[in-house]
Order: C-alpha cells, then sequence, then structure tokens
C-alpha cells in the first residue's frame, strides 16, 4: 500500500485558512502528523513484516506447507523480505523528520511510565480512572506505541542476525558451532510467535481507530483528534484560533520546523518535497 | 520549539528495549540449543496425549512438512507403482502388496533434519533396500542408485555401497501406521545415518547407474554424502 495523497480540505495555497473549534467538531482543523519519510517507512516495513510474517508461516507451520509446497521458492521470498526489513529505517534516518519521530519514540517520560501502569491496574473502575488521569500527559506518542516501536525494531534486529547466521552460517569460514545454528533457529521460531501477537495487536489497535488510519495513510490529522488522543502533543492545537502564520501554512517538507509542527493547519495537499 | 522540548525530554527507554532484545537474542543463539533439548523432552509426553492436535504448533520436537513442490499425489494400493530399472537383471514394477510380501525389517531410529530438528526413536519398518537390490539382481557395472519422487521434482542418490547397509530402509510403516501422505507415503526411504534429506518421500523409481548424480538439495549446496554429524557443515550427534 503506498500513502496516499489528498487534501484533508481543498484549499488553494494562498486562500486564507478558516479555524474551526476542534472542540466542537467543526472538523476542517487538520495537523500534520507524519511527513513522507515516516509513511513510506510505515508502509514498507509493514509490506516486508507481512511477506516475512505469512512466508514464515508457510515455512514453520506444517498445515500451512503443505497446502503451499513449493518451498524453496517461499524460502526465497522470505529470505529478502527478511533482508529487506531495514532498509526503509536506514533510507529515511537521512530525513529530519523522521528522526525526530524516532527521536520521539525513544524517549519516555515520566507520564509515560504513569501511564503504563494505568493500563496495568487491577479492577476495570480503578483502571478506568487512572487512564483518564494519565490521559493529559500524551505526546506525540502513546507508551505503548513507543513499546510496540521499540519491539519491532529490536525484532528486526535479532531476527536479521539469526537469519543470516542460519543462512550463511555453515558458509562462514571455519563454519559456525552446530550449537549456535540450533540456538539461532530456536530464537528465530520462538519470536516469530512474539512478532505476530505484536503484530496482530497493532492491527487490532488500528482497526479500533479509523482516524489513526488515516493519519498514517495522509499524514494528516484533524484536530479534534490530536486534542483528544495526543493532547501533550496537540498543546497548540487545541487552541486552533492563535494566529496563523502564512509560512507554516504554506511552507512544508524539509524545514524542520513546519514538517512535525503540531500547530494548526487547514489540510491540503502536500508539497512534493515532503 | 515546542516539539523539540518535547523530544529531547525523558529516558531513551526505546533504545534500551532494542539493545535488550539483541542482547537477549545472542544468549538464546548461545543456549536456545539447550533450552529446546529441554523443552523436547517436556513437549514429547503432551504431544502424545494431545488429542486436539494444538501442541502440534509448538515448533518442538515434531516432525515438519517440506515438499518442494506446490502439490503431490496421493497414491493409495490401487495405484501405487515403485519402479526398479536400470543397471540390473531383473527390472520390475512393484505395487504396494509386492513391498508388502517381501521381508519387514524394523528399525527403532531418530530422525533428524539438515536444519536442525530431531525427532527421537521413530518405529520405522519396511523392505531393507538391499533385499530388494538382491531381488532385481545390480548388476557389477553398477556403482550407485538414483531415487526420484512421484511428486515430480525430487530426486536423490546413494553409492551402492551406502545403498547396501542394514540400516536403509524402503519404509511402508513409520509412527506404528503406514507411512501417511504427509510424510512421504506411502513409499519413502529412511537412510538412518544421514540427514533427512536423504530420506525420499513418494519414492517413485530407483534406477542403478555407474556414477553418482546429486540430487534436488544437492544440487543446491547440500553434501552429496549426508552422514549425520559428518557433513554440512553439522556436529550433531548420530542417530
Amino acid at each position: 500500500m503506498t500513502p496516499s495523497e489528498f487534501p484533508v480540505v481543498p484549499t488553494t495555497p494562498g486562500e486564507p485558512a478558516v479555524p474551526s473549534d476542534p472542540g466542537r467538531g467543526g472538523g476542517s482543523a487538520s495537523v500534520r502528523r507524519f511527513g513522507r519519510a515516516t509513511r513510506l517507512v510505515h508502509w514498507t516495513t509493514a509490506a516486508a513484516m507481512g511477506s516475512c510474517l505469512i512466508t514464515g508461516a508457510v515455512l514453520l507451520l506444517p498445515p500451512l506447507a503443505e497446502l503451499v509446497g513449493r518451498r524453496r521458492l517461499v524460502e526465497t521470498i522470505h529470505l529478502y523480505s527478511g533482508l529487506a526489513l531495514p532498509i526503509p529505517m536506514l533510507v529515511a534516518a537521512g530525513a529530519v523528520s523522521y528522526r525526530r519521530d524516532v527521536r520521539a519514540l525513544n524517549r519516555f517520560t515520566t507520564s509515560d511510565g504513569a501511564w503504563l501502569r494505568a493500563r496495568l491496574r487491577f479492577g476495570a473502575w480503578q483502571r478506568a480512572r487512572a487512564r483518564g488521569a494519565t490521559a493529559g500527559g500524551v505526546g506525540k506518542f502513546n507508551a505503548g506505541q513507543k513499546l510496540y516501536a521499540a519491539f519491532v525494531a529490536g525484532s528486526i534486529l535479532v531476527m536479521l542476525g539469526t537469519g543470516v547466521l542460519m543462512r550463511w552460517g555453515p558458509d562462514l569460514p571455519g563454519g559456525l558451532p552446530d550449537a549456535w545454528r540450533t540456538g539461532s533457529t530456536f530464537v528465530h521460531d520462538l519470536l516469530a510467535y512474539g512478532l505476530f501477537f505484536g503484530v496482530a495487536g497493532h492491527l487490532w489497535m488500528a482497526a479500533h481507530d479509523p482516524i489513526a488510519r488515516v493519519g498514517i495513510r495522509t499524514g494528516t490529522v484533524p484536530a479534534w483528534w490530536a486534542a483528544r488522543e495526543h493532547p501533550a502533543w496537540t498543546t497548540s492545537a487545541a487552541r486552533p484560533h492563535r494566529t496563523l502564520d502564512e509560512d507554516t501554512l504554506l511552507t512544508d517538507g524539509d524545514d524542520p520546523t513546519s514538517e512535525d509542527d503540531p500547530a494548526v493547519r487547514p489540510g491540503r495537499a502536500r508539497s512534493p518535497r515532503g | 520549539m515546542f516539539t523539540e522540548k518535547v523530544a529531547s525530554e525523558g529516558t531513551p527507554v526505546g533504545r534500551r528495549i532494542v539493545l535488550g532484545m539483541v542482547a537477549l537474542g545472542a544468549a538464546g543463539i548461545a543456549v536456545g540449543a539447550r533450552v529446546e533439548r529441554v523443552l523436547e523432552r517436556a513437549i514429547d509426553p503432551v504431544r502424545r496425549n494431545d488429542p486436539t492436535g494444538l501442541s502440534d504448533l509448538v515448533p518442538i520436537g515434531n516432525f515438519r512438512y517440506y515438499s518442494v513442490t506446490s502439490s503431490v499425489p496421493r497414491l493409495g494400493p490401487a495405484d501405487y507403482r515403485l519402479r526398479v530399472h536400470g543397471l540390473v537383471d531383473r527390472p520390475r514394477t512393484l505395487t504396494l502388496a509386492d513391498l508388502g510380501a517381501m521381508r519387514q525389517t524394523a528399525l527403532v531410529r531418530d530422525f533428524q533434519c539438515v536444519t536442525g530438528w530431531r525427532v527421537g526413536n521413530v518405529h520405522w519398518s519396511g523392505v531393507l533396500l538391499s533385499d530388494l537390490l538382491a531381488a532385481v539382481g545390480v548388476r557389477p557395472t553398477a556403482r550407485a542408485l538414483t531415487f526420484r519422487s512421484f511428486d515430480g521434482s525430487y530426486t536423490e542418490s546413494l553409492t551402492l555401497d551406502q545403498a547396501t547397509r542394514p540400516d536403509v530402509l524402503v519404509a511402508l510403516r513409520m509412527l506404528d501406521g503406514p507411512v501417511t501422505h504427509d510424510h512421504g507415503g506411502p513409499v519413502r526411504l529412511y537412510i538412518a545415518p544421514m540427514y533427512g534429506y536423504k530420506s525420499i518421500k513418494w519414492l517413485g523409481e530407483i534406477e542403478a547407474v555407474d556414477h553418482v548424480t546429486p540430487g534436488y538439495w544437492e544440487q543446491r549446496g547440500y553434501d552429496v554424502d549426508g552422514w549425520i554429524g559428518r557433513s554440512n557443515g553439522r556436529d550433531d550427534d548420530p542417530v
């Protein structure tokens, strides 16, 4: 899937934005959430990961193996999907906006800790109250999203390492100790199950939030959603009546201050340099 | 800037998780083989008494299904044939009943795959390959055998010395029943001292030839002489 580009609000450049009160569902005010680099990394990684999981399931689970056969072809697809997995992230590391997203995912604040503890509270009523109390501290990413991102990044490294040892270990000069190859297979198989459930959880969360899906598809989310789900990120977005800077409105792309700035802008077609 | 301030706040927990996972993965590579052996021993009794088949989803200590083609015909007593020909005095085409009427030999030995998995103490029985070769009369000019699977793609090879060992079976039964289709039935080879890829499934044809022709996986890098523990860069215990 490729990120589709369409204006959330068809405003032509130069046309003054009409700010609306997001709290009352005015709807037209929107926030830039993901730059093009981040979205491309998301979707290419998702494609490679999906291919790895599907072909991996065929290689690992006998009923699927019986259904599909063609072991050599499936192995080849699995191998190259796996080798492709880290490439989007490495390439995108050159983009300022992507690096800023990675930094935001990496950093856990004290409110992230409180947010996580609230999710683990025992008892539905206490949990709901704790969640309500910690919702205000959620920045661009909530702590669950940060954990998931770290888990996927770590998994990709581990799967790459063990996969390379499984595939090319015997070709190493001197050969790889056999126990290491068996150990690699063990880790690879075990983490495959972890990744399957992790990705399933990710899709489950996404299935319950259509606006989040719009965000990762188009890069733009409505301001009211940002204020509700990520209040600490969209502090300024929650006050959309502030004077809009024409420059912020019209320039977009590699300028490090604009790409990620949660200032409210009317949704519009993105500049080609995004 | 607002975002800059947020981004520089907090601790790099994400990086710690990534590094921690890499460390765990490395530890798993080092001790995984031992852990797996312990788990195999634990899961084996569970699997034997599991009517749901769910324990087969645990990727440990179980046969895995490998086929190189998209589908394999299902052959039974009515339509299965084993053709034995080449440098032999009495070429024959044998049915399941013909094979069943020959002397049956039983073996209880492990099955070791070159990719690492091993299934312990499998009950095998069938016709010793050397009995079959004696029945067709291999000529002195023959040096090796070429095996072909009725899946249409897979081939294997043995030298005549290897083929006449007392632990090489044309297997008709394994795991206390006829060899099932998924395990390569109705007839497969079982070469106890060699890795699983040598034990060709869905055996359809044996040809006596004057030199070894590397089989399917051997043309793709596996050792032709697939001794367990002494080939393919592995040091597994012999079965």
